[in-house]
């Protein structure tokens, strides 16, 4: 039976609150770029520098939630990627970011921005164009459907490999001993 | 400091002197430390410690298991209210805000000048005349807005609470019908009595002497005899599970004694299963005939010494509970050679709980006996042979022990003629919700929901919860069905709901009462009940999807297979029935949406619209973000 | 030696008195666990080491061996159920592992990986927990605690004190330490006992020995958990 020339996967990544590590191993998958391009073509992500994000098959998001901004990207991926995956530890479960989640964040700002020394002289910032932050940092399944998890801080270029040829493949990521990591 | 090192000293001593500075009565030691102190202060522990010979995390181990124990100052006036959902469409949240609203206290925290304190505790066994709630763990039923108002004053006035009036305090027995049990009018001793001459007609058929060769003198060859009627009798445990009693106390009777040990007889009054409150009026009214078929229960296995293991709540009733106990004691009924069978010795110690449901669980029960945290052990050992402090014990409800008296005196074929084939006897129901004369109800088994529905003069019922969260929810289309083990068996509650009522809020009321209960030993236990209850919430505030549903159903799966007890086995019960009977008060609560969060993101986001003053549209979150195109 | 029973329909011996994953293991087949520890009295709390006995879910650290009986263990439903076991444990603390020095040596993680769990898949109840750094030699990071009570049956069975116990009840339940100022450094905890080397995940933790071994070399880079395990 002839294969029907395969349609390459439109994907969509994007950072919210991580470090951008994720992105870097995603990059560190070395060769297998090559591959990859004939896998999938990029929508928005900070490889392509397009801002909106269309209709895709598959959006990747590093980092959890952390303010008002990081939801509303959030939301727009799940409006607009068929299948959304939660890329490293921060998406997956709060990261680093979430050890503020054991504080107060009236506690957090006050310590910030009125009892440490700094450039606000007191005033915590409150300019429209800034993102509120939320009263807890939240993994990305807590807020949308999330229908594949990739661990690792960050996961390695191998497990971002793997998990997507599989997906690519119509499976369900397996990463294997080794693979599967959460450090 | 010094002055209160010294009063803890004078409060603590003759404490420790009654409990004769025994570790293994550290629960009823730190209860008395809280009476006596209104908490469980550093310098109490440090006097515990000290006079126990107990490490300080032990003590702090077996403080922190209990919800009536306070390590932290919680007022001199610590009230309670009762949380159970009966109590709850009666009106006690109102009643609850009312008092705190009039006393200046924050539900759950300390007044200010460290006066009183609010809170809900679970059903403390006063569902036939709620709203109630525990003042210094004694109980005031029968609550009105003019009733908080009054006790408001007392508590503002600081009157110490001996000095309330007696009326607050009135608990009524609300017996509604009486069969055999509650009519027996059993003289004290007359049950022991037949129970000797049972022994001395047919002693010599017994099928099985061990029990006297190692308990029992020479010439008391009987105990066999009296199982022999108990088996005739089919008496099963009241306390829900239904097993033969026979059998419980012959494999007692046959587990050997460790050297210097004796056999143990325990009464389970630990009458937790909301809803339940027919235990509290067998042993107000009835004590006479519990305490006597415990000491049947010693004779026939051949044990020294019982424990009545009283439920917190019921604490009001201990003092009665201790002269019935003195007075059988001079009558020759309690003690040694009970009446004047050389080497009947036994007799009956109480113990208080501390607000903790699993303790009703046998295992649990004697750990806390014991002194211990409540939780469940493995299993096997089985009490019977190694229970309290690794002695056989026989450990049966409060029902269970008043029909082995009764047994005793009238015989086993007598009660196997009353109730069905498989449930012999009867059973008390305690009736509450919507019905026009909530109370004790004594039914022969084989009543059905109809039958016990009309005599309360229940109209418009939809459900009835028969056991209690951990037993069955009983539609309509079923009220034909019979109370019995091999239909709808039950521990007791009998809560009805009418067609006004919620189920689901009926099955969430419950949900949050398991998660308060689990005693946190298995993680599925532990973590999942708080699991469930959170997505209860959820549906509840309007959060919930189809994915929800599946995780509820999900949760009642893994809390049914892999919890360590009957609790987590049957915390998921009220969820899984109220599903399959009342599934749309289910699925209007559930957006078509296929995933929604279980909090409020604008609502995540105020904390910092407070701070930076801001509430443009950038400052706030839309309730559902954009769904799939 | 002459009795067995099956587990996932291989014949395993044992003796009288073996549990049954006692007997797995001495027959080398590894039944996932946590609080289950060869040196010391089976606890079964954490349950993640549930089989099907004849059907019937039953933790396997707890159960005695019996001939004939059917075991099942290694099917797709019970560790499903394990894994599910695992997410709750993840979620009820705090697991941050990329900020944990007992990474690539903690078996809850190394347990994870095995099942592969690849995400807590709950609501996060990030708990607030302290940190008790009182102890010149020991650090305690409630944040990641089980409750296996390893270190309290160490701590008493073996070491013959009480450092640690249980206090509060269901989801408060928490891990505490003999001293009236819950302060590790005021209890008789010392170097060399017994209960500050069972701990299986990353709550106690010796000073100044954190990241010394480098990621690829640490127990759970080598192998997997199942092959590991004593």
């Amino acid at each position: 039976m002839d294969a029907p020339v395969k349609k390459k996967l439109r994907v969509a990544t994007t950072s919210l609150a991580g470090c951008f590590g994720c992105h870097m191993s995603f990059l560190d998958i070395d060769e297998h770029l090559f591959e990859l391009v004939e896998l999938v073509e990029f929508d928005r992500s900070p490889l392509t520098d397009i801002k909106e994000v269309g209709d895709c098959d598959l959006g990747l998001i590093e980092g959890g939630l952390c303010n008002a901004e990081n939801v509303h990207v959030l939301r727009e991926f799940r409006a607009r990627c068929k299948k959304l995956v939660a890329l490293g530890a921060c998406a997956v479960n709060g990261g680093l970011p979430a050890q503020r989640n054991h504080l107060k964040l009236t506690e957090i700002l006050e310590e910030v921005y009125h009892t440490s020394p700094g450039i606000t002289q007191g005033l915590i910032p409150n300019d429209p164009e800034l993102p509120l932050p939320l009263d807890k940092v939240h993994p990305l399944h807590e807020v949308v459907k999330i229908d594949w998890f990739i661990p690792g801080c960050p996961p390695s270029g191998e497990a971002i490999w793997k998990a997507l040829t599989d997906i690519a493949a119509g499976r369900d990521p397996q990463l294997g001993f080794g693979v599967l990591r959460y450090d | 400091m010094h002055d209160q090192e010294r009063d803890v000293a004078s409060a603590l001593a003759p404490i420790l002197a009654r409990w004769r500075n025994d570790p293994t009565a550290l629960v009823q030691i730190l209860r008395e430390t809280q009476e006596a102190l209104d908490w469980i202060s550093p310098q109490a522990i440090e006097f515990i410690r000290r006079a126990l010979a107990l490490p300080h995390a032990k003590i702090e181990g077996v403080a922190g298991f209990y919800s009536f124990f306070y390590t932290r100052p919680r007022g001199r006036y610590r009230v309670l209210f009762a949380d159970n959902i009966v109590e709850r469409m009666q009106g006690g949240a109102a009643l609850l805000e009312r008092m705190c609203r009039n006393l200046w206290v924050e539900q759950g925290k300390v007044s200010e000048d460290g006066l009183v304190s609010v809170d809900t505790t679970s059903c403390i066994g006063m569902s036939d005349q709620g709203p109630a709630l525990l003042v210094n763990n004694l109980s005031v039923p029968n609550l009105d807005e003019a009733r908080v108002d009054r006790l408001c004053e007392l508590i503002r006035g600081a009157v110490p609470l001996a000095d309330w009036p007696a009326e607050l305090f009135a608990v009524a027995d609300n017996v509604r019908r009486r069969d055999v049990l509650l009519d027996a009018g059993l003289r004290p001793g007359d049950a022991l009595r037949a129970a000797r001459a049972r022994i001395d007609r047919v002693g010599t058929e017994a099928s099985n002497t061990r029990s006297w060769r190692e308990g029992l003198p020479q010439g008391v060859a009987g105990p066999a005899a009296l199982i022999d009627e108990l088996r005739r009798s089919g008496l099963r445990g009241r306390g829900g599970a239904g097993f033969s009693t026979a059998l419980k106390w012959d494999a007692c009777r046959n587990a050997p004694v460790p050297e210097g040990g004796c056999r143990i007889v325990v009464c389970n009054a630990d009458e937790g299963e909301p809803g339940t409150f027919k235990d509290r009026v067998l042993l107000n009214s009835h004590a006479d005939l519990v305490f006597e078929g415990m000491t049947v229960a010693a004779l026939a296995v051949g044990a020294r010494r019982g424990f009545l293991y009283l439920r917190g709540e019921y604490r009001y009733l201990l003092d009665k509970l201790e002269g019935v106990l003195a007075r059988r004691r001079a009558a020759g009924l309690l003690g040694p050679a009970i009446l004047g069978m050389a080497g009947a010795d036994f007799d009956i110690e109480i113990h208080v709980g501390a607000g903790a449901y699993v303790c009703g669980e046998e295992s649990a029960l004697i750990e806390s006996l014991e002194g211990k945290r409540g939780t469940p052990r493995n299993r096997p050992p089985f009490p019977v042979t190694h229970g309290y402090l690794g002695l056989p014990t026989v450990v049966d409800n409060v029902e269970t022990l008043a029909c082995s008296a009764l047994i005793a005196l009238n015989g086993g074929d007598w009660f196997a003629g009353i109730g069905t084939e498989a449930s012999t006897g009867t059973k008390l129901l305690s009736v509450s919700g919507d019905v026009a004369a909530p109370g004790v109800y004594e039914f022969p088994f084989g009543v059905t929901v109809a039958e016990v529905l009309e005599a309360a003069g229940a109209r418009d019922a939809q459900a009835v919860q028969v056991g209690g969260p951990s037993g069955t929810c009983v539609g309509e289309a079923e009220f034909g069905r019979r109370i019995a083990f091999e239909d709808v068996p039950s521990a007791g509650a009998f809560m009805v709901f009418d067609r006004r009522r919620d189920m689901f809020e009926v099955a969430r009321n419950f949900a949050h009462f398991f998660a308060h209960e689990s005693c946190g030993f298995c993680t599925p236990c532990r973590v999942g009940t708080s699991l469930l209850k959170n997505l209860m919430d959820k549906l509840a505030n309007g959060h919930g999807s189809p994915y929800d549903f599946a995780e509820i159903e999900k949760m009642n799966h893994i809390l049914q297979q892999m919890s360590h007890c009957g609790l987590g086995h049957s915390a998921c019960n009220p969820v899984l029935d109220t599903i399959a009977r009342f599934r749309p008060a289910y699925e209007r609560r559930l957006s078509n949406r296929s995933f929604e969060p279980a909090f409020d993101l604008d609502r995540a986001l105020a904390p910092a619209r407070q701070m930076t003053g801001r509430d443009d549209a950038g400052a706030h979150l839309a309730i559902h973000g954009e769904e799939a195109k | 030696m002459s009795q067995t029973f099956t587990l996932d329909g291989e014949e395993i011996p044992f003796r009288d008195g073996q549990t049954i994953i006692q007997a797995a293991h001495d027959a080398g087949r590894w039944i996932p666990h946590l609080c289950y520890h060869p040196e010391f009295k089976p606890h079964g709390s954490c349950k993640l080491c549930t089989v099907t006995v004849n059907g019937r879910h039953m933790a396997s650290c707890t159960t005695q061996a019996a001939a004939g009986q059917t075991v099942e263990s290694d099917t797709e439903a019970l560790n499903g159920e394990r894994r599910t076991l695992l997410q709750m444990l993840f979620v009820e603390g705090n697991h941050f592992c990329p900020s944990c020095e007992k990474s690539g040596d903690c078996k809850l993680q190394a347990t994870a990986y095995e099942l592969g769990m690849m995400t807590p898949h709950f609501d996060h109840f990030y708990p607030s927990r302290p940190v008790d750094a009182s102890h010149p030699e020991v650090l305690l990071d409630f944040n990641r605690c089980i409750l296996c009570s390893l270190c309290v049956r160490a701590s008493r069975d073996v070491d013959g004190k009480c450092v640690f116990a249980l206090s509060g009840r269901g989801i408060g339940t928490k891990l505490v330490v003999n001293a009236a100022s819950g302060r590790l450094a005021d209890t008789d905890a010392a170097i060399g006992d017994k209960a500050l080397e069972v701990c299986p995940v990353g709550v106690i933790l010796k000073k100044r020995r954190g990241f010394a071994v480098p990621i690829g070399e640490r127990t759970y880079d080598k192998a997997p958990i199942s092959e590991t395990e004593e």
